[in-house]
């Protein structure tokens, strides 16, 4: 075989590097699209996580006069008249009670206090609280002469900030002893665990209802398998919310379930299924069920059912035969279909939100919790990153074993 | 069964007695909530319930009065209106933009493909929750919140993954030689596109549409955060009424809602089935 002159080597080089921008050209505007659309967004909550300048342009003279303080006693005098200046004029224009919400923030109880002492001020002027402002700050509350308070003050004005990550996972930054868990309230990691092993509850039921039916189908001819895959892909094919609808008709207390037990006697007091985590479990199965069925059928119809039936015929039993031949080979099914169920339900927020009460809640009733009620938007962003984050290492997985474009529909 | 051989004994007999007993148990658990939805939707009484009347098939029992009250309330007027309005408008942008992408990427020379895919897919994958929450603070900077086109851009960027998937299936095994004759033969890139790689490529693009235009229909997280009041959608309308005051006209639209999948559900279908005709060569090999 002849080499390649230089020539015709650039010329080849040349023809595939056009031939790629063709291709990529025909990408681009959807690449565009995404990364505008969707990409940015998420990325600007991921910098509003650990960005927050509201308290650093509230209060920034107070701020830095703080960084004289030695954080062991009450700041001196000179930087409480500051913050008592600072906080007259905040009331003046009303917005002392966002300082009071982002200060509650950082060390809880705090709000009323903020709140009442800006009262106070504001009914003073300027030029006394400049002289004597340090020292009313003090007798309004006695919380004021706290270290620990102004310790909380100065973290809550640093622009760029960690510490909604520290409260997402259950922790805190004490002056004294570094990050140390939270003592009072521990919810988040608890939600998390608890939305984990709810996931992986769906998934295994999943996994236990949709293997015998799949393996069914697959052994059927095809034409009575697709006739009913129907009744599969149905249930696939219809609204979300007709689905968790229909649950709550049959939970209900007075719902199709309970009056059938009533009626037939069975029960004599309708059972309270209906906003527990039950609830959530068993209606987001029946949603996630065709996820898991799917994937498997199409593996199992091309396993070629000879393999079974020759470790039979020469002898195996039945239950090993099945478990060491059969069983192996369905595994890529199996895998793919208990990746997805366990990837969406573990973001799962309509059917939680609809059926699960206060019980059956998931990770991303609070992140809607905190977008919605509380509105601390930076806590709702840092627990949507963790949830991302594991997500993200959960698509990996599937992209690896998988192939993220191996998705079947239908 | 007749064709079983006869060295399966007793215990495969029962095994298989079981499998099928529970593989029908299943189906009856994914197919019965949807199928009680539909005669309770025609209950007299504001129930969620079998009424005795119901039970005992007595006409009086059954009305068409949650259906009425769909169609003279404004409010589901207007989310059936900004379903289909938005559903339509999104499934637009997803599919052009998707199939062209789908085309680049099914091509052997296509650059960081596999870093692309999962770039372009991830919107399937990342929960709504986070999407919603991102494109809330995101599009109210950009004054995107509380109108249409912030909702219908949400939604397209939610259906392009299903567009690619599904137009990736139909141009795996896809001849090239064929493009490649017809540009030989004088034809333009773009006649080559609409002439001899659309037709192909068709019954892909149209179920693809069909999964955008389910995936902006269905929706309702996005809504929930980004929507104004006068972006209100079915789901959206029928997540406050499950939340707020119960009443049966949500399973009379559910009704509504379960006819429309079993039309795209039959759709759907049809179109897989064309496909694999058109791909027939593939099939030979």
């Amino acid at each position: 075989m002849s080499t390649l002159t230089r020539t015709e080597a650039s010329q080849a080089s040349s023809a595939r590097n056009k031939k790629r921008l063709t291709a990529f050209l025909f990408v681009v505007p959807l690449l565009i699209f995404i990364l505008l659309s969707f990409v940015a967004p998420i990325a600007s909550m991921l910098w509003r996580s650990v960005h927050h300048p509201t308290v650093a342009t509230l209060i920034p003279l107070t701020l830095s006069e703080l960084q004289r303080w030695d954080g062991k006693t009450v700041p001196d005098q000179q930087t409480l008249n500051v913050f008592a200046q600072e906080l007259h004029s905040l009331a003046k224009v009303r917005e002392s009670g966002k300082l009071a919400e982002e200060i509650n923030r950082a060390s809880a109880g705090m709000s009323s206090v903020v709140k009442s002492t800006a009262r106070k001020i504001s009914r003073l002027d300027s030029q006394q609280l400049a002289q004597q402002g340090g020292e009313i700050l003090l007798k309004s509350h006695r919380k004021w002469s706290r270290p620990d308070i102004w310790f909380a003050i100065q973290r809550a004005g640093k622009p760029y900030t960690y510490d909604y990550y520290l409260t997402a996972l259950d922790l805190e930054l004490d002056q004294e002893h570094g990050i140390q868990v939270r003592e009072d309230t521990q919810i988040y990691l608890q939600l998390y665990s608890k939305t984990l092993s709810m996931a992986l509850v769906i998934t295994i039921f999943c996994a236990l209802l949709g293997y015998p039916l799949a393996y069914y189908l697959a052994r059927l001819p095809e034409n009575r398998a697709n006739l009913l895959l129907v009744l599969v892909l149905l249930p696939f094919w219809t609204s979300l919310l007709v689905r968790t609808t229909a649950w709550i008709a049959l939970l209900q207390t007075n719902g199709v379930i309970n009056s059938f037990l009533l009626g037939i006697g069975v029960i004599s007091q309708p059972f309270e299924m209906l906003y527990t985590s039950f609830a959530t479990v068993v209606a987001m199965t029946h949603i996630l069920l065709p996820f898991m069925i799917l994937p498997l059928y199409s593996v199992m119809r091309g396993i070629d059912p000879s393999y079974l039936r020759a470790a039979l015929s020469l002898g195996a039993r039945p239950i090993p035969a099945f478990a060491r031949i059969y069983f192996p080979m369905t595994l890529p099914g199996l895998s793919a279909g208990a990746l997805l169920v366990f990837i969406i339900s573990v973001g799962y927020y309509i059917t939680p939100a609809l059926v699960g009460g206060t019980d059956g809640q998931m990770i991303s009733n609070i992140i809607a919790f905190h977008m919605q009620r509380s509105n601390n938007w930076e806590l709702a962003a840092a627990l949507g990153s963790l949830l991302l984050a594991l997500i993200l290492l959960l698509y990996w997985l599937y992209d690896r074993f998988v192939g993220a474009s191996n998705i079947k529909l239908g | 069964m007749s064709k079983i051989p006869a060295y399966y004994g007793f215990w495969y007999h029962l095994g298989s007695w079981l499998l099928k007993t529970s593989s029908w148990l299943v189906l009856l658990f994914l197919i019965m909530p949807i199928l009680v939805i539909i005669p309770l939707s025609f209950n007299v009484e504001p129930f969620f319930s079998f009424t005795e009347g119901m039970l005992t098939f007595q006409p009086e029992a059954y009305s068409l009065r949650w259906y009425s009250a769909i169609f003279s309330d404004d409010k589901w007027l207007l989310a059936i209106k900004n379903s289909f309005l938005i559903g339509f408008f999104a499934t637009l942008l997803a599919t052009v933009l998707g199939t062209c992408a789908a085309v680049g990427l099914a091509r052997d020379d296509m650059p960081m493909r596999r870093l692309i895919t999962a770039l372009l897919l991830s919107p399937m994958i990342v929960p709504l929750i986070i999407t919603a929450a991102g494109m809330f603070f995101f599009y109210s900077d950009l004054g995107l919140a509380g109108n249409y086109l912030g909702v219908i851009i949400a939604h397209a960027a939610l259906g392009t993954p299903f567009v690619i998937i599904t137009v990736t299936a139909t141009l795996t095994g896809f001849d090239y030689s064929l493009a490649r004759a017809a540009i030989n033969l004088g034809a333009t890139p773009l006649r080559v596109f609409f002439d001899i790689i659309m037709p192909l490529i068709r019954p892909g693009v149209i179920s693809g549409a069909l999964f955008a235009f389910i995936t902006s229909f269905d929706e309702v997280v996005v809504i929930l955060f980004m929507a104004g009041p006068q972006q209100r959608t079915i789901p959206r309308q029928m997540f406050s009424g499950l939340r707020e005051q119960i009443n049966p006209s949500i399973l009379a639209i559910a009704t509504l809602l379960i006819l429309m999948s079993i039309v795209l559900l039959i759709t759907i279908e049809l179109l897989r089935r064309r496909a694999t005709r058109m791909r027939g060569i593939e099939q030979i090999e």
